[in-house]
């Protein structure tokens, strides 16, 4: 049995598996399939200052091997996380990390001020949501403003800041540089790609929002090059994700250059799929004969 | 919340109507648990997300789920390739059902596709239940001995008339609520129909419940897609609950249609 601990911005994980953010809630809905505490960690749901209502039914639609969705950061706001969701999830012996997104710079440095005296690990900041008019993707989709809310969070927080990345963008590795100046201890990549789908008998497309975010295996060979590329050109650590649906996958993103590993839209095929790709990885890495996770990481040898 | 995952094997396989099959599934973890009005979340080969579907039937004794459901799209058409001696990948039971209140009488009342999710509830209520059941045609009538066989009286009405009365479940139920006021109404069924059990049921005074239908995600309340806009009380503003775990069911008066 491997070693599958591996360390992302001086946090310690029991292995580099996380639910990502917007796939698992709060923790508890899983807790009837399997203990939290078998995970290495967990992203929460992106939580905003205020509660929002996010957008219009329908916010999911089916694609080749994933999904679009448009859910638009329905949240029940910072106040509400630190009072329900936080007393429950602390208890669960697996790593937080607390997904602030917010449409304004200022509420984003005041999400992470309220988040500074609780037990919250680490921050993701997430300036790449594509579902909401405001924010979001807006700040993350240029060097100078990803910079500018990087800088302001990183002053308002003591705690591991890492910067969740938006795919659609010209250079990403670009935008992975601005927040590393900024003060960024880690990146997080990748948030999903903007898609669309229409039904052709109603000429309407499924979502009400038009467009949305791609997620699922689908997207798995852009994030292993966008993991790569981000990798070879900041010095902060870079957690994967984007289709991420087996151990083998997450072996991939790791030699890519992911310190750690974030499973999302393959939680919605399969709920076990934590779980499952822990188990995958673990048996890969001793049918290799690993000793450790950390040796895999970044090991790809490019032509 | 108590809910499984597994590979369950279908024991039984039957077209009802055009395009309708039962699956009867031997799966005693959700069986043991189920309510009426919750459903699982199964996947089909080849697809991504899992298909919701309404339970219309749990047996705890036995063992077994029973799902009816209706070829909709290419995921569904998947789905009814699956035979006997096969496995599903289910999960469940999910979500939130009828209100099972023993001694009251209740009316169901099912549009279509929307008739399998309340047989559960009138195998609890027995002959304090009532049943009005709508059809297209004769040729989509389903389940109407079922709902017999399990006590209740069973009025099916089509829209063309080739099968029983002819004309909508609602208009069969406005005429039965004035003769005789249940404690519940339960329906299940195209929202216009939702609709209008809610308005009749606010006009008299009875307690209703709808099950709701949305494109899901997760199916356990993680991803929030499923929303569904509802409001508390008259003076409380709207907001987005999720079919998947405040739902299926609601109360209608909950429900912003």
């Amino acid at each position: 049995m491997a070693d599958l601990s591996v360390t992302v911005a001086g946090v310690t994980f029991k292995n580099p598996i996380i639910p990502a953010s917007g796939t698992f809630g709060f923790g508890r809905e899983y807790e009837d399939l399997y203990p939290l505490s078998l995970l290495g960690g967990i992203s929460t749901k992106g939580t905003t200052l205020d509660p929002k209502d996010g957008n219009p039914p329908p916010r999911i639609a089916e694609t080749p091997a994933g999904m679009l969705n448009s859910v638009g950061l329905q949240n029940p706001g910072i106040d509400a996380f630190i009072r329900d969701a936080l007393p429950y999830l602390q208890e669960q012996d697996t790593v937080i990390i607390a997904n602030v997104a917010g449409s304004t710079v200022e509420d984003c440095v005041e999400i992470a001020r309220r988040l500074e005296n609780t037990k919250v690990h680490m921050l993701e900041l997430n300036i790449s949501c594509p579902n909401v008019k405001e924010g979001g993707v807006a700040f993350g989709t240029s060097c100078e403003s990803a910079g500018a809310i990087t800088a302001a969070v990183r002053k308002a927080t003591t705690k591991p800041l890492m910067v969740k990345l938006s795919p659609n963008v010209t250079s990403i590795t670009d935008i992975a540089k601005s927040v590393e100046a900024a003060g960024a201890d880690a990146v997080s990549l990748i948030n999903t790609l903007l898609g669309m789908r229409i039904d052709i008998e109603s000429k309407r497309p499924i979502l009400k929002n038009n467009v949305g975010g791609l997620s699922g295996p689908a997207v798995f060979p852009v994030a292993v090059r966008m993991v790569w590329q981000v990798a070879n050109a900041v010095s902060i650590p870079v957690v994967g994700m984007g289709g991420v649906a087996s151990g083998k996958d997450a072996i991939e993103m790791m030699m890519a250059g992911a310190q750690a590993v974030q499973v999302g839209a393959a939680i919605f095929h399969d709920p076990f799929a934590p779980v499952r790709i822990i188990r995958e990885m673990n048996e890969w890495l001793d049918a290799h004969a690993y000793s450790s996770v950390s040796q895999i990481i970044g090991r790809v040898e490019p032509w | 919340m108590s809910y499984f995952q597994g590979n369950d094997v279908i024991l039984h396989k039957e077209n009802l109507a055009k395009n309708i099959y039962r699956l009867v599934i031997a799966a005693p973890d959700i069986a043991a648990f189920a309510k009426a009005g919750q459903f699982v979340h199964v996947t089909v080969p080849g697809y991504f997300l899992r298909r919701p579907i309404s339970l219309c039937e749990a047996d705890s004794s036995r063992g077994t789920i029973t799902l009816v459901y209706e070829i909709r799209g290419e995921g569904t058409k998947a789905l009814a390739r699956l035979n006997e001696g096969e496995t599903l990948d289910v999960m469940g039971p999910l979500g939130h059902g009828f209100t099972l209140d023993p001694g009251k009488k209740v009316i169901v009342v099912g549009g279509g596709i929307g008739v399998p999710p309340l047989l559960q509830a009138v195998k609890f209520y027995g002959a304090n239940a009532k049943a009005i059941l709508g059809f297209r045609d004769a040729s989509a009538v389903i389940l109407e001995e079922d709902f017999r066989r399990y006590g209740a009286e069973t009025i099916v009405c089509t829209d063309n008339g080739t099968r029983g009365q002819k004309g909508f479940v609602t208009d069969a139920l406005a005429g039965m609520v004035t003769k005789e006021k249940p404690d519940y109404l339960f329906a299940c069924g195209p929202k216009v129909m939702l609709e209008k059990v809610a308005k009749i049921a606010a006009d008299q005074k009875i307690e209703c419940e709808v099950s709701l239908e949305e494109r899901m995600g997760c199916g356990v309340g993680a991803c929030l897609v499923c929303a569904c806009r509802l409001k508390r009380t008259e003076e409380e503003k709207e907001y987005y609950g999720h079919v998947c775990k405040d739902g299926p069911v609601f109360p209608a008066k909950e429900v912003v249609f």
